[in-house]
């Protein structure tokens, strides 16, 4: 999968959670960044991220994964 | 673990996202309500709640039931990812339900403090959501042995303190079984084992639950049949002790919410059923009795009588049948009548339509037929076309989305919970003949010339007397179930009811309706008090199966005798309006009541002079038994 395809998956992911229609994500893009990015939302993605890829991380990824230029990486990885 | 028997609603986003514009609050709230009844994942179920929130902060929605449910949630691990689904369980039924939830630890201290956020927030319902590590595991060095009835004793106190505290029905999870076992196989023979205790500790559970009148959330058992990794991530549970995953929390807020419904006597009490390829395989109509698939010759045979054998067993425990096909009459009777194998029989059914109608028109006249709300009903059709029809026109009957193998039909029916049932009175088992026998009424009174001779012909007879121990369930199941034929709407538990029976200044009334087709049950209940010499009727409410028989009648003579015998003067009724009791707000005035007082609201209370009452006539026989309840 590519990058581009899956910041697209992504944002769809992070519009759900965040409820937020018009949200953009970048690479660049942070926990800082985006109001309500908290510890209960960030499980909140985590699992949806995990159902929307089919995938399933790492309890050691789980908390590295607060900025999206990462996720998409370790989603490239996992969906390589 | 999803909500697997709700259908998929098309642009659901996006009419969600068009609720805040619909003016008309009632219609808004229907629309909430009709979005919440689709297979939500948690991040649906979150954006739905966070509209919920956000349209209600002020004023609460309008009432579709009289009293929201406040649910205090004590735990003892993070749950704030569950409220959400619970409040979304809630609205799905038409309930509106406010939570408060303890830090997480603090369940103790909110119970016992009358300091406590929990106290101040006066809930009307509490759930015990403590997790397994928190109740089953010890220190792993110690040896523990009797883990299992140290947390059992725990938690029965726990729940004694809180009912005595809240006098509210108290709700308890039993425990996902997530720890490895030690031994294998036989786990159990190690007692000290966190996951022998879990096992043990569920099984107690049970009966303690019914010792103490606790309702369970059988989480155990649902978690093993999605599968635990669906319901427990360890991940998780290291990173934010959350016990159960947030994508198991929409099936987790409707286990909640089904206990809300049965508790206010809202399950589901109707099964209506397709014919073709729901009961059957094939067409009998084109295939002909020995043409459908159905029994021994094959595998998909089995599966169509195995689900007729679960279908059966729910009638055998209270839910009424009844069967809705497009079809000839005499060819959908056929099989019931010809085929050998099959399970269900006419006397199953207690209303039975075959036409060529559409099904929604059909489902009214079922509802109309029965005596009971459309909102009853549970509707169960192969065919995708017509569920779709019936979803568009009667939003209120519940059409599960079942697959197309029948092997699967009764996982499906089973996992949407419509009939969650809190305990079952005699008279549930006897429902169908009873539904039947209404029918037959029916039939009778179009036969008859005129109405009096009907009733003469009916030979009835009541038999009155206050509350008995054995007759609270149902005395306490009418009395929260009953909507239309109910002049105040109070409703109350079963621990209430058993409060006023014994209560000296307190007049309790059960009515027992008996005629030459059987035995109708208790049909009507009235609480009554005694303040000086004018008893207040805090409460009347009857069954509208026995309606314009002079039921109404025999009970002003029943309660005037037992009012009068207490030292009365006069009774005192009163009329509180709802969306569902307008049939009753004459009631008063017809049975001799003279208005006393009404406000703009439509409340009124109305007196009756019982100093020359005479015995108004009727064609039923009245019997008044003095058991007493002796506790």
């Amino acid at each position: 999968m590519q990058q581009t395809e899956i910041l697209s998956k992504l944002t769809t992911v992070f519009r759900d959670v965040f409820d937020e229609d018009e949200l953009t994500i970048t690479p660049e893009t942070t926990a800082k960044d985006i109001a309500g990015w908290d510890s209960f939302a960030h499980i909140n993605l985590i699992v949806a991220t995990e159902a929307s890829f089919h995938v399933k991380f790492k309890t050691s990824e789980i908390e590295s994964l607060r900025d999206v230029g990462h996720l998409a990486a370790v989603l490239q990885e996992k969906c390589r | 673990m999803e909500l697997r028997w709700l259908p998929k609603i098309d642009n659901w986003k996006a009419r969600l996202r068009e609720v805040p514009a619909i003016s008309n609050r009632s219609d808004q709230w229907a629309q909430l309500t009709h979005l919440a009844n689709a297979r939500l994942d948690f991040v649906q179920t979150t954006a739905i709640d966070r509209l919920l929130t956000t349209l209600y902060s002020d004023t609460r929605p309008p009432p579709s039931e009289l009293t929201p449910v406040r649910l205090g949630v004590l735990a003892s691990s993070t749950i704030q990812h569950l409220l959400p689904a619970i409040r979304v369980g809630a609205l799905r039924r038409g309930i509106w339900c406010e939570t408060y939830a303890s830090d997480y630890g603090q369940y103790l201290q909110e119970i016992f403090d009358p300091a406590s956020g929990l106290k101040a927030f006066g809930p009307n319902a509490v759930l015990f959501a403590l997790d397994s590590h928190h109740i089953a595991e010890s220190d792993a060095r110690a040896e523990v042995s009797d883990q299992a009835e140290r947390s059992l004793d725990l938690l029965k106190s726990a729940w004694g303190a809180a009912a005595e505290r809240f006098h509210c029905p108290i709700l308890q999870n039993t425990f996902l079984p997530l720890f490895p076992p030690l031994l294998g196989n036989n786990e159990h023979r190690l007692r000290s084992s966190p996951h022998a205790v879990v096992r043990r500790l569920n099984e107690r559970l049970r009966d303690a639950a019914d010792e103490f009148g606790v309702h369970l959330i059988a989480v155990d058992e649902t978690s093993a049949r999605d599968g635990l990794p669906s319901w427990y991530d360890p991940g998780l549970w290291h990173h934010a002790k959350q016990e159960i995953s947030p994508a198991a929390a929409p099936v987790y807020g409707d286990l909640v919410a089904r206990l809300f419904a049965a508790l206010r006597g809202r399950s589901y009490k109707c099964l209506v059923l397709d014919l073709d390829n729901t009961l059957w395989g094939g067409v009998v109509g084109d295939d002909g009795v020995s043409g459908i698939v159905l029994g021994q010759n094959s595998a998909v045979g089995e599966a169509y009588l195995d689900f007729q054998r679960y279908v059966l067993r729910l009638s055998r425990r209270g839910i009424i049948l009844a069967v809705c096909s497009k079809n000839d009459e005499n060819n959908a009777w056929a099989p019931f009548d010809e085929h050998s194998e099959m399970v269900l029989k006419r006397s199953d059914i207690s209303c039975f339509v075959a036409n060529w109608q559409d099904k929604a028109s059909n489902l009214r006249f079922i509802a109309e037929s029965l005596n009971i709300g459309i909102d009853s009903l549970v509707f169960v059709d192969d065919s995708a076309f017509e569920r779709a029809q019936v979803r568009g026109e009667l939003p209120m009957v519940a059409v599960p989305e079942i697959p197309e193998d029948p092997a699967f039909f009764p996982s499906v029916l089973q996992a949407a919970g419509y009939f969650e049932a809190l305990d079952l009175s005699a008279e549930d088992r006897e429902r169908t003949v009873q539904y039947q026998k209404a029918i037959q009424r029916k039939e009778l009174i179009a036969g008859a010339s005129d109405m009096d001779s009907y009733l003469e012909s009916l030979e009835m007879k009541v038999v009155s007397g206050p509350f008995e121990t054995s007759t609270m369930t149902r005395v306490a199941q009418l009395i929260n179930k009953t909507n239309q034929f109910n002049l105040t709407t109070r409703r109350y538990t079963k621990e209430d009811v058993a409060r006023f029976a014994v209560h000296p200044s307190f007049l309790t009334m059960q009515l027992q309706l008996l005629d030459r087709f059987g035995d109708n049950g208790i049909v009507c209940v009235v609480i009554g008090e005694l303040k000086g010499v004018r008893l207040e009727l805090d409460t009347w409410l009857m069954s509208c199966r026995v309606l314009g028989r002079q039921v109404e009648e025999s009970t002003l003579n029943l309660v005037a005798a037992a009012a009068i015998a207490m030292g009365a003067k006069s009774l005192i009724g009163e009329f509180i309006p709802t969306s569902k009791n307008g049939m009753v707000k004459q009631f008063y005035e017809k049975l001799g009541f003279s208005k006393e007082a009404e406000d703009d609201a439509g409340r009124s209370t109305w007196r009756f002079d019982l100093e020359n009452f005479k015995p108004r006539t009727t064609h039923i026989m009245e019997e008044h038994q003095l058991i007493y309840a002796t506790n």
